[in-house]
């Protein structure tokens, strides 16, 4: 294996006790990237692998064409470029919040320029203005979290690391949180390893994912390829779903619909206000969309798009998924489909097959700019 | 008040107080890596070491001072090092005293350490590292102001148990006034002599320096607890 530029690779082989690690990946050096599987499947182990702080028998990384691990090589973690937010903030205790933002910032302030992530950028984006000379023993979970993130962003990584930094808050806190990751997302250019077993979280943040199971890979690509994957328990789930991302066209202030485009379809969706140009996050649940073989000619319902199915498979004894591809645009774009048996057998459809997706309802991950 | 008391008081006290301050001193210093070492340490073999450092709690003190005085005598490794400036052993001398202290009492100070070392645990020393600080930088930054506690713990428990020792002192450094006659050996002294008033006067004030060191150690302890929650 070698580094190139614009990915990230890595390469982990080896037993961490009694359980074997294997897993091998590339993903882009943009965006964020979602490490998921169910618990004990290696995801913080690989974590780790990636910041040095575990080295096994066998390991490779390289972020952007820089190598950090290949062999006998093996950078130190406090000589890799990265950023790393642990589960717990793990704030230092003895020092106040503006110490601990400091502490991994360069001493010698880096020229301002490109990449550049700048103190007062990461104060304003985290919302720490207020808490600067508190000691951390005084903050809330939430906040001790978000000081963790700033901390670690002011190190200046060329890659930041996320273990789970939502699992110990409550539900409450992490909607409070997730905000703040999203607008990271989109205003840093800094690539994003997240490690979640909280597919919800996933599917507001990911671009991209990589599914483990048991130490291995089970799949690696872009999220709604994984999410749209009959083959993969993701689709399986009750709640199954799929991410698309937006662009709103236009607003229709009279009904409060905007007007939202991907490529190859448009849906129509309630939503505030935004201006032309703002990006969101559509997610649409299979249980929430029907097929017909013909367009519906008067229907509530406001989604209506010409699909084909791209795959079927049974969900137990009576229920069918598919994974639906657009008539027009990019094909890869799908969505997922939960039917009766019933209905499949008695409209007659089968894969390969046009038909008309009814999307009852769409949901607005919301996403500033 | 202290009008009716003999010269000879004092001379004690101020080496008693010289004698524990050097050793506390060198303590910490020889000290903190040893705990560091046996706080991160993954050697199989490392009880054992931590074993021979608490070995003085359980030796009669009889015991260690005769291997001391063996050791500190013409013909050890003692006699050997005070051979450099002309001497010929370091046998009742004040600075076998504080050889001898230091082993007496390291393990007093080594292990409060290695807990707050221990009790720290692993992350913050991650999170130094993920933060680039280097392990040197992570030491001095994050694990000895973390450990403050114990080192404080330590220094206070050190002192106190050099200000106390007695049967060490009588074995390697006898009773030579204003060199090796400290706090505890006066107290014997006067009363073997029978200055019942002077004994009397030395004795009440280590009650009252216990005292202070016991309601000490758990002021800190209890700050320790309350900032680490």
């Amino acid at each position: 294996m070698s580094g190139t530029s614009g990915t990230i690779r890595a390469m982990f082989r080896g037993m961490l006790g009694r359980f074997r690690l294997d897993v091998s990946f590339e993903v882009p050096a943009t965006g964020v990237t979602g490490l998921s599987g169910p618990s004990g499947c290696g995801k913080t182990s690989v974590l780790r692998g990636m910041a040095g702080l575990l080295r096994l028998e066998e390991g490779f990384v390289a972020v952007n064409g820089d190598i950090w691990q290949e062999g006998p090589l093996f950078r130190p973690t406090h000589k890799r470029p990265l950023g790393y937010v642990f589960q717990e903030a793990s704030l230092f205790p003895h020092l106040s919040v503006r110490n601990n933002l400091l502490y991994g910032a360069p001493h010698r302030q880096p020229p301002q320029g490109q990449g550049v992530i700048g103190f007062d950028e990461v104060v304003d984006l985290l919302g720490l203005g207020r808490l600067m000379e508190r000691a951390p023993l005084n903050l809330s979970g939430g906040e001790r979290q978000r000081v963790a993130m700033g901390r670690a962003l002011l190190s200046q990584p060329k890659l930041l690391l996320m273990d789970e930094p939502l699992s110990a808050l409550d539900r409450q806190t992490k909607d409070e949180i997730l905000p703040f990751l999203e607008k990271l997302h989109d205003s840093l250019s800094l690539p994003i390893l997240y490690v979640s077993h909280d597919m919800s979280e996933v599917e507001r943040l990911a671009d991209h994912l990589v599914l483990l199971e048991a130490g291995r890979v089970r799949a690696s690509g872009p999220l709604n390829a994984l999410q749209s994957d009959p083959a993969l328990p993701l689709a399986a789930t009750r709640d199954a779903s799929v991410s698309l991302d937006a662009v709103l066209e236009d607003y229709d202030a009279s009904y409060g619909l905007a007007y939202l485009s991907i490529d190859g379809g448009r849906f129509i969706v309630p939503s505030p206000p935004a201006p032309k140009g703002a990006r969101r996050r559509l997610r649409i649940a299979a249980g929430d969309v029907s097929l017909a073989l013909e367009p519906p000619k008067s229907s509530t319902i406001l989604n209506i798009l010409p699909m084909r199915i791209a795959a079927a498979s049974m969900l137990g004894e009576n229920e069918v998924l598919a994974a639906l591809s657009l008539e027009q645009g990019t094909p890869a774009t799908r969505l997922l489909a939960r039917v009766t048996r019933r209905s499949w057998e008695q409209l007659g459809l089968a894969q390969g097959m046009r038909i008309y997706a009814q999307i009852k309802s769409v949901a607005l991950a919301h996403r500033t700019q | 008040m202290f009008d009716g008391l003999p010269p000879d008081i004092w001379q004690p006290i101020f080496l008693t107080v010289e004698l524990a301050a050097i050793t506390t001193v060198l303590m910490i210093v020889a000290g903190t890596p040893i705990a560091w070492w046996l706080a991160r340490s993954k050697a199989w073999w490392k009880e054992g070491v931590a074993a021979v450092v608490a070995m003085p709690l359980v030796l009669p003190p009889t015991v260690l001072g005769f291997y001391l005085l063996v050791a500190l005598g013409p013909s050890g490794p003692g006699g050997v090092l005070a051979g450099l400036w002309g001497a010929r052993t370091l046998a009742f001398t004040f600075e076998g005293l504080v050889i001898g202290s230091v082993v007496f009492s390291l393990p007093f100070v080594v292990q409060p350490i290695r807990n707050a070392f221990e009790a720290m645990g692993d992350r913050p020393l991650e999170v130094a590292a993920t933060l680039r600080a280097s392990p040197r930088r992570a030491f001095w930054t994050v694990a000895v102001p973390l450990a403050r506690p114990g080192f404080l713990t330590g220094a206070v428990l050190g002192f106190a148990h050099t200000v106390g020792e007695f049967g060490v002192v009588l074995m390697i450094g006898g009773n030579i006034p204003g060199e090796t006659k400290v706090l505890s050996v006066a107290i014997y002294d006067y009363v073997e002599t029978s200055r019942w008033y002077e004994a009397n006067i030395l004795a009440g004030g280590m009650v009252v320096f216990a005292f202070v060191v016991i309601l000490t150690m758990t002021l800190i302890e209890k700050r320790a607890r309350r900032a680490g929650e």
